[in-house]
């Protein structure tokens, strides 16, 4: 089996990483009863020997004796981090995975980018080196951040390249979380734009999520909750939306946001990490669903969010997970792929489901959906034995849709915005290195590619035929 | 003479662990059933064949290689359960990372950085051979280590054993498939395969699907199924049969002969197998079968190209050679007409020597350039083949495969023009020019198969 890393940047990088850590724990727990160091669980957490201090205290087989998370920690303020090593998780991490300072980036992207960046770049390096050393098949980078803010976005992007730069055959996927348009963080879309260009150029895929989304997506879970139908109870272990269970303790402000996330990237790694009839290695998702390089953003959906009660799934409602999946309000950004394009998709499955319902669910869906036109049949699929904790199956479903399009246009709206007005610009311009090409570059980068997604909708409605074949000779 | 298996990736591992089972149960039922000297020759034959006896022991004369652990793991495990056979220790080659769904991942890196390992492998088993009769290789097109690092091991296997023959047993992708690159691996497979293999032995898996849910009643089909199925056609091909007709005289290379008789030109190197009865053993049971009846239906599933006895076109007609009534004939029944290069009819079981495959001759099968009589040959063997009283195979050499030929062909020219994906292979050092040239000798492969 292949081995992970999470790198969790920023304040939102962080809080997001501690739920996935929390929750997969939880996760292994539920299946790995006998409390052996398995395969499953070294691809995310190490076991090591605590009365050894020297580095080479990992140990390969036998009983769990203290489980450390493949993580990377990085924020240039202390109070996350160090909540974090005060909090019910302490024991997973410990110092030499840590990279933080006193001041954070202050929401500038400059700041993170082009101050903490080449400052921290060796103290980074030589961590992620430490984290890489552990692992025998280092397979994935996970880049957890938020694009509003300072560090996560401007630090975090500088990370992303560094990786890039030090570990070139390693898959970089990053999840992003997108401002909503009533973000308190007033420079977030100057900081958004700027980041996107770094994500555009050295990401393999980024899964982005908008917080507006979450919210819609917990409001609308808590109205179930509350209008007490009984076909609509949500289970209490349910790693869904609740924190309680777990090591966690009491809930904080974004837990319940962050658990979604979480539970998007516990999929995602469902594969790497459980057996199944029908497994996808992490190098296959960019490899299936990026056709070109730079169009590399994945919305994800998740299913079942808002009707959990599971006991004996019947078939209509295991049909009901694929519908929803395709929903609107089950996207993780605010978009609509059963409207717009789709170049490809993936259909992560999880639980006690057959390659017969994956069959009869695409063609059920397929009819309604429109695919480019040279990717026709561009589904692929897995198919991973266990089930979430909690669920008897589960589906997250990773559309490379041109319904990506809105949120980078409105982005760009929020960004155009502010930088006619030359609002905020001087606290950007007066960091070192930071210079007006650099957001002229980053709004061009973003026209770009808003431009490539607009050219492939624009075949949506067009006749097609097959591409003209080689005439041989006879 | 013995056979040296070469399995990889998920699929050529999970098909060849199920073709040893098959060969193994069926050599020891044939000894239990036909008793003395048939029973025997057959059950020594095939172990031979296919196996290493060593301290009461059958060892698969097998290689297994895959780019990640976890179905090689499982393959050994299930054959060390079987209690009948087993791989060998030290017969398997695994590493962490699967090649991702990328040929060219397969191909140009983790080819030639296991070369010289897996090479060992499979000449460690080869020295085992008193004599070799070939090497077989299994594998998926679609994946990324069974196609790319296959296609690689295959022109390795042609530079250490120019004469030797190599036959490779490809999986063909489901039409909509797990794997979005399917049609560009298969294409990138295919055409370099055609340079150093001899034959190339097809299963689809749309077809072989169909047969497990409409033949087998099977429900919930899974891929254990529907390799089970694979291997039963394998096996009927590839256990001991007569080739002259000494009935009890068993051929000593059954690959030999299958290219002999088989693959005449280079041109034509994609062969079909069809089985013919398949059947449910709750249905076996209360069926019985003459071998006219079963003729009769395997002519016109070749005729007709279909890959199982259900649903045949019986409209489907040989044309009349040369005649130019041939012109006026209804479209209907020149359509569907599956031309063939060269057909072996493999009969196995009760009243074989009876069998008349007469009907098989008729020139008009036949392309005009080869006389049906060079372009047909009939094997026989009395023992009945994996549970079956009598059983009957067609492997063939003929149009059977164009069609879906074309369609990946077709589907990943409509990719290629868009340059879409493209970027994951230059990546390891597969070009535009590269998908080009292979287009091209696929084009051909199409253009002579269609021109038949
Ligand atoms: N979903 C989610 N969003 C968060 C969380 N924390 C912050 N955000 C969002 O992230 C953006 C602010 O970025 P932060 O991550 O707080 O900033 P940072 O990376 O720590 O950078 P500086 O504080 O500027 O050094 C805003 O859009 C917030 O709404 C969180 O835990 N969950
Ligand atoms: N018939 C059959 N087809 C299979 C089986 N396993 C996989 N496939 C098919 O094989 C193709 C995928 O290729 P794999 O063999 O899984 O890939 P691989 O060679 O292991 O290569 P990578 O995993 O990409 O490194 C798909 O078309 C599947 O339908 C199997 O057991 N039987
Ligand atoms: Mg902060
Ligand atoms: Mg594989």
């Amino acid at each position: 089996m292949t081995q992970s890393i999470i790198v969790q940047v920023g304040q939102c990088g962080n809080q997001v990483g501690c739920r996935f850590w929390d929750l997969a724990l939880r996760e292994h727990a539920h299946i790995n009863t006998k409390g052996v160091y398995d395969e499953a669980l070294s691809s995310f957490f190490r076991n090591v020997d605590t009365r050894r201090s020297d580095g080479e205290n990992d140990i390969t087989s036998g009983k769990i004796r203290s489980l450390r998370a493949r993580a990377v920690l990085i924020d240039m303020e202390e109070g996350v981090v160090n909540e974090i090593l005060q909090g019910p998780l302490r024991d997973v991490f410990d110092s030499t995975q840590l990279v933080t300072d006193v001041s954070g980036s202050g929401n500038n992207w400059a700041v993170g980018h082009k101050v903490y960046g080449p400052a921290c770049r060796d103290h980074v390096v030589e961590k992620v080196r430490r984290a890489a050393e552990h692992c025998d098949s280092l397979q994935c980078f996970f880049l957890i951040h938020s694009m509003g803010g300072g560090t996560g976005s401007g630090l975090g992007t500088h990370v992303l390249s560094l990786l890039e730069d030090e570990f070139p055959e390693v898959c970089r996927i990053v999840t992003s979380v997108y401002p909503s348009a009533e973000d308190d963080v007033i420079t977030s879309p100057y900081n958004s734009v700027l980041a996107m260009r770094e994500l555009t150029e050295h990401a393999d895929c980024v899964l982005p999520v908008e917080n507006q989304s979450l919210v819609d997506i917990i409001n609308k879970i808590q109205q179930m909750a509350h209008s007490g139908k009984p076909s609509q109870v949500i289970r209490k272990e349910s790693t869904l939306i609740s924190g309680r269970g777990g090591v966690g303790g009491t809930e904080k402000p974004f837990d319940a946001m962050n658990n979604i996330i979480a539970n998007l990237l516990l999929n995602l790694t469902s594969s790497a990490r459980f057996e199944g009839s029908l497994n996808m290695d992490l190098n296959e998702i960019a490899m299936n669903l990026v056709p070109f390089p730079r169009l590399h953003y994945l919305v994800s959906s998740l299913t079942p969010l808002y009707t959990l009660a599971d006991v004996n799934i019947p078939v209509r409602r295991l049909d009901q997970m694929f519908t929803d999946a395709f929903s609107k309000d089950h996207q993780l950004i605010q978009a609509d792929p059963k409207h717009s394009l789709y170049l490809a998709c993936a259909l992560v499955v999880r639980g006690n489901v057959q390659v017969s319902d994956l069959r009869r669910n695409i063609e059920r869906l397929k009819p309604s959906l429109s695919f480019v036109s040279w990717n026709q049949e561009g589904w692929k699929t897995s198919l991973c034995s266990v089930p979430p904790v909690g669920h008897s199956h589960s589906l997250l479903a990773l559309a490379n849709n041109t319904c990506v399009k809105p949120t980078f246009t409105e982005l760009r709206d929020r960004f155009m915005k502010l930088y006619r007005k030359k609002a905020h610009l001087h606290h950007y311009l007066h960091v070192g290195g930071m210079e007006h090409a650099c957001f002229s570059e980053a709004v061009t980068s973003l026209s770009s590619l808003i431009e490539e997604y607009d050219q492939l909708e624009s075949t949506k409605s067009l006749l097609w035929s097959d591409a003209p074949r080689l005439q041989v000779a006879t | 003479m013995s056979i040296v298996t070469v399995q990889l990736g998920q699929c050529g591992n999970q098909v060849g662990q199920e073709l040893f089972s098959v060969l193994i149960s069926d050599s020891l039922e044939a000894q239990r059933q036909c008793r003395g000297e048939p029973g025997r020759a057959y059950r020594d034959c095939s172990l031979e064949r296919f196996f290493r006896e060593h301290n009461e022991a059958s060892y698969a004369r097998a290689v297994l290689v895959d780019m990640e652990p976890k179905v090689i793991t499982h393959a050994v495990a299930t054959a060390a359960k079987s209690s009948t056979w087993k791989y060998e220790d030290g017969s398997y080659f695994c590493q962490k990372q699967g090649s991702g769904n990328n040929w060219a991942n397969g191909f140009c890196v983790h080819g030639p950085r296991h070369e010289e390992a897996v090479s060992d492998l499979i000449r460690r088993q080869v020295e085992r051979c008193d004599r070799l009769a070939g090497i077989l290789t299994m594998m998926s097109v679609a994946g990324g280590t069974g196609s790319g690092m296959g296609t690689y091991i295959t022109q390795c296997l042609r530079d250490s054993y120019p004469h030797s023959f190599i036959l490779n047993q490809l999986t063909w992708p489901y039409g909509t498939g797990e794997v979005i690159v399917q049609n560009y691996n298969s294409v990138l497979t295919l055409s370099h395969l055609y340079q150093w293999s001899d034959a190339i032995l097809v299963h689809e898996n749309d077809t072989v699907h169909k047969i497990c849910a409409k033949l087998m009643n099977i429900k919930h089909i899974s891929f254990c199924d529907v390799n089970k199925i694979i291997a039963h056609q394998l096996g009927s091909m590839l256990q001991p049969a007569d080739t002259v007709g000494t009935l009890g005289h068993y051929t000593r290379n059954p690959v030999g002969e299958l290219l002999k008789n088989l693959v005449c030109h280079s041109e034509y190197k994609l062969l079909s197998l069809s089985t013919i009865p398949q059947m449910s053993s709750s249905s076996l049971a209360y069926s019985s079968f003459t071998w006219p009846g079963l003729l009769k239906h395997l002519r016109q599933m070749l005729v007709a190209n279909a890959r199982m006895e259900e649903g045949i076109d019986w409209q489907v007609r040989v044309p009349l050679n040369g005649q130019p009534a041939l012109e006026r004939m209804a479209e209907k029944t020149k359509q569907g007409f599956n031309k063939s290069l060269a057909n072996v009819l493999i009969l196995r079981g009760k009243d074989v020597s009876g069998a008349d495959p007469e009907a098989f001759l008729h020139p008009g099968l036949y392309s005009s350039w080869l006389p049906a009589g060079t372009a047909f040959s009939t094997w026989r063997s009395p023992v009945p083949f994996n549970g079956y009283e009598k059983s009957a195979t067609l492997v063939s050499n003929s149009q059977s495969l164009l069609k879906p030929l074309d369609n990946i062909v077709g589907k990943a020219w409509n990719m290629f023009a868009s340059k879409a994906y493209v970027h994951q292979y230059t990546k390891f050092g597969i070009s535009e020019e590269d998908f080009l040239d292979s287009f091209t000798a696929l084009e051909q492969v199409i253009s002579s198969y269609r021109h038949l």
